[in-house]
């Protein structure tokens, strides 16, 4: 093979790899787009927090796993679904709460659930998956295999005491652990500075001993390669690493407040949103070739038929039947028995 | 048979079912190199090794979510609590998590775990350290209770508890460790889970109680005895789910009903076996039910105040006379 040959063949993986990242994270944000708006009109209920513009941090870290690493996540988890596999269809019967969904329509947006995937779930209590996380990593080390967990939570997650509790035995017991922090700057209407003393929040891995890596969030290539060296630091080292990836949500803390206006100002959102992860790569793709404008919009297109056949699919579902409401209480059947 | 103490039962319960099932660990707060803060893990390090036998930093909320996880990811883990008392920090694990995540992941996620410690009170440890957390955990769907007052029912249930793909929450009693009676050798044999036993029969009453107050409950019969009052102690073992039957069938027996537990009354696991009673059985009752309860108050350090504050034999046989018109 000639060095010429090499070099089109490396450049035809990157741009696969790129047209990869950049169908994940369109389909995310159609998705959610489409999410929206059945919230607004009833079809979705409960709470429903979107993902929209920290779509880098998932997709980058999923290209980095393997499809026996194990994945787990807070409430805001409808991008980290996708992105790790789960079809929309499913996801979208979920919000719906339609037994198609991926949980039988029993958990809901904040509790997405996929065995196949080693999808562990949306957890809905602010910290509380984080030493599940712990005990993931150490049932890999207990069984001596090389599968990594993967897990992420909001910056506020920091003050809670079940992430101090987590970090620490994950570094005592050397558990393969990545820990990822999604720095958007707010709990809920709480801006870091008026919840978390020290700021740099990073610094928090140096009190369990653990590497502490910060990065930028909405660069797709950069969230794959720095949490890609932690994730093989974990699976080949049995370290875990804290890393803070910094990013913004476009949206409310939920459905139910304004993007801006409140507790942050239009001109700080619309700053951060001039570096939307989609259009970054977007940019970066048609400036080195990689993509066409026409490319992009059939893509956009396509993304957006896949989110509206989703929100078809799950419309025409079945309702979960009322023979559901006891099962799976008990994994023996004993409380639907006791009906 | 052999004769041993509640605290060896459980050993025995623990190394057996680690020899069984290479996926069983205990994890907790001593248990290793210390020998268990009761000694109920004694041995067990030498024995297993410190892979499975795992001491962790004070740190509730953090281990009982390593247990969770560990399940999710398919081993059976065992988390001991040094006591009850210092596991509701670690609550949101038990109620959010181990008792959810099969349920919310509509069956994908089993979590075949135990939480074991002792519970309630011992000997004038004051009001932090002296809570019965029964009626707490009871409540729970999603959640199995278990609360052993023998030997053989500690190791039976533990067993069961540790063999269960539900968590399991095991009630031990600090005063019960060093009471000892018969125990089956019989690696094989397990205490069913939901089933009530009767450890004494008799016309008059039914005792329903649990746990620790088994013993309590016993001696009152035999005090009830020697004054012509024969009674039934229906020993529950499992709190949830509870073995209505067995009430039931003992209170269409006797007419009358006393329930006897360690916890404070209001939304007791008593008033759940009134509640169960006046359903099933309203037309053999003679009486109404009376209870017998923790006073409502936290648990006094005095010695005369702790004493009145607990239920006792006394308590017991007074509360069986009024239910069958007796003069005290």
């Amino acid at each position: 093979m000639s060095k010429k040959n090499t070099s089109n063949s490396a450049s035809a993986n990157a741009r696969d790899t790129a047209v990869g990242y950049l169908h994940s994270m369109l389909m995310q944000r159609r998705f959610e787009e489409k999410s929206a708006e059945a919230y607004a009109i009833g079809k979705i209920g409960g709470f429903c927090h979107l993902y929209i513009g920290q779509e880098a941090v998932s997709t980058g870290t999923m290209a980095t796993l393997r499809p026996d690493d194990y994945v787990i996540t807070a409430y805001r988890d409808h991008g980290l679904a996708l992105a790790r596999g789960m079809t929309p269809r499913e996801v979208m019967a979920e919000l719906f709460g339609r037994a198609a969904g991926c949980s039988g329509g029993k958990g809901g947006s904040m509790h997405l659930f996929d065995r196949k995937l080693n999808f562990l779930g949306g957890h809905g209590i602010v910290g509380g998956h984080i030493p599940i996380a712990t005990g993931v990593g150490f049932a890999i080390s207990y069984r001596g295999g090389d599968q990594v967990c993967v897990c992420f939570f909001g910056e506020a997650a920091v003050n809670i005491g079940a992430f101090h509790e987590a970090l620490n035995m994950a570094s005592l017991w050397n558990l393969p652990v990545v820990f990822i922090m999604e720095n958007n700057r707010y709990g809920m209407g709480t801006a870091i500075g008026r919840s978390t003393a020290q700021q740099d929040v990073v610094k928090r891995a140096e009190a369990y001993a653990m590497i502490g890596i910060s990065i930028d969030g909405q660069d797709v290539s950069g969230v794959h390669d720095q949490i890609g060296a932690a994730v093989e630091r974990a699976r080949k080292e049995h370290r875990p690493t804290l890393v803070e990836v910094r990013t913004t949500r476009f949206m409310g803390h939920s459905m139910s407040d304004a993007a801006s206006g409140t507790y942050r100002t239009k001109e700080e959102l619309d700053q951060s949103m001039q570096r939307d992860p989609i259009l970054l790569l977007k940019k970066k793709m048609l400036s080195n070739g990689m993509l066409s404008e026409d490319e992009y919009v059939r893509m956009d297109d396509e993304a957006k038929a896949a989110a509206q056949d989703a929100w078809d699919f799950a419309d025409a579902s079945p309702e979960p039947g009322p023979e559901e409401l006891f099962s799976h209480v008990l994994s023996d059947g004993q409380a639907e028995a006791a009906q | 048979m052999t004769v041993m103490t509640y605290r060896d039962a459980l050993n025995q319960a623990l190394r057996e079912e680690l020899k069984r099932d290479d996926s069983v660990f205990l994890m907790g707060e001593e248990v290793a190199e210390y020998n268990g803060a009761y000694k109920v893990s004694r041995g067990l390090l030498e024995e297993f090794g410190p892979k499975r036998i795992v001491d962790t930093p004070i740190t509730e909320l953090g281990f009982a979510g390593v247990g969770v996880g560990a399940a999710m990811a398919g081993l059976r883990p065992i988390i001991e609590f040094m006591t009850w008392n210092f596991a509701l920090l670690a609550l949101d694990q038990v109620v959010n998590a181990a008792a959810k995540i099969l349920y919310m992941s509509n069956g994908q996620y089993k979590m075949p775990m135990v939480f074991r410690g002792p519970n309630g009170s011992a000997l004038q440890l004051a009001a932090q350290h002296s809570q019965a957390w029964d009626s707490w955990l009871a409540h729970i769907p999603g959640l199995k209770v278990v609360s052993p007052g023998t030997p053989a029912d500690a190791k039976g249930l533990l067993k069961a508890a540790i063999r269960d793909d539900n968590p399991v929450i095991v009630l031990e009693g600090e005063m019960l460790y060093n009471t000892k009676g018969e125990v089956d050798d019989n690696p094989d044999l397990i205490v069913p889970i939901g089933k009530a036993e009767l450890k004494r029969e008799g016309d008059h009453c039914t005792i329903v109680t649990f746990g620790k107050m088994v013993l309590v409950a016993l001696q009152a019969a035999d005090q009830l005895a020697k004054q012509g009052v024969n009674v039934d102690v229906l020993d529950l073992r499992t709190v949830r789910p509870m073995d209505v039957e067995a009430i039931a069938n003992s209170v269409a027996k006797t007419n009358r009903a006393v329930v006897v537990e360690e916890g404070w009354e209001v939304c007791g696991i008593g008033a759940q076996v009134v509640d169960y009673i006046q359903r099933e059985c309203f037309d053999d009752l003679d009486a109404p039910v009376v209870r017998v309860h923790q006073a409502d108050v936290p648990m006094p350090y005095a010695k005369n105040l702790e004493k009145l504050a607990k239920p006792d034999a006394a308590k017991t046989i007074a509360a069986v006379k009024r239910v069958m018109y007796l003069e005290d």
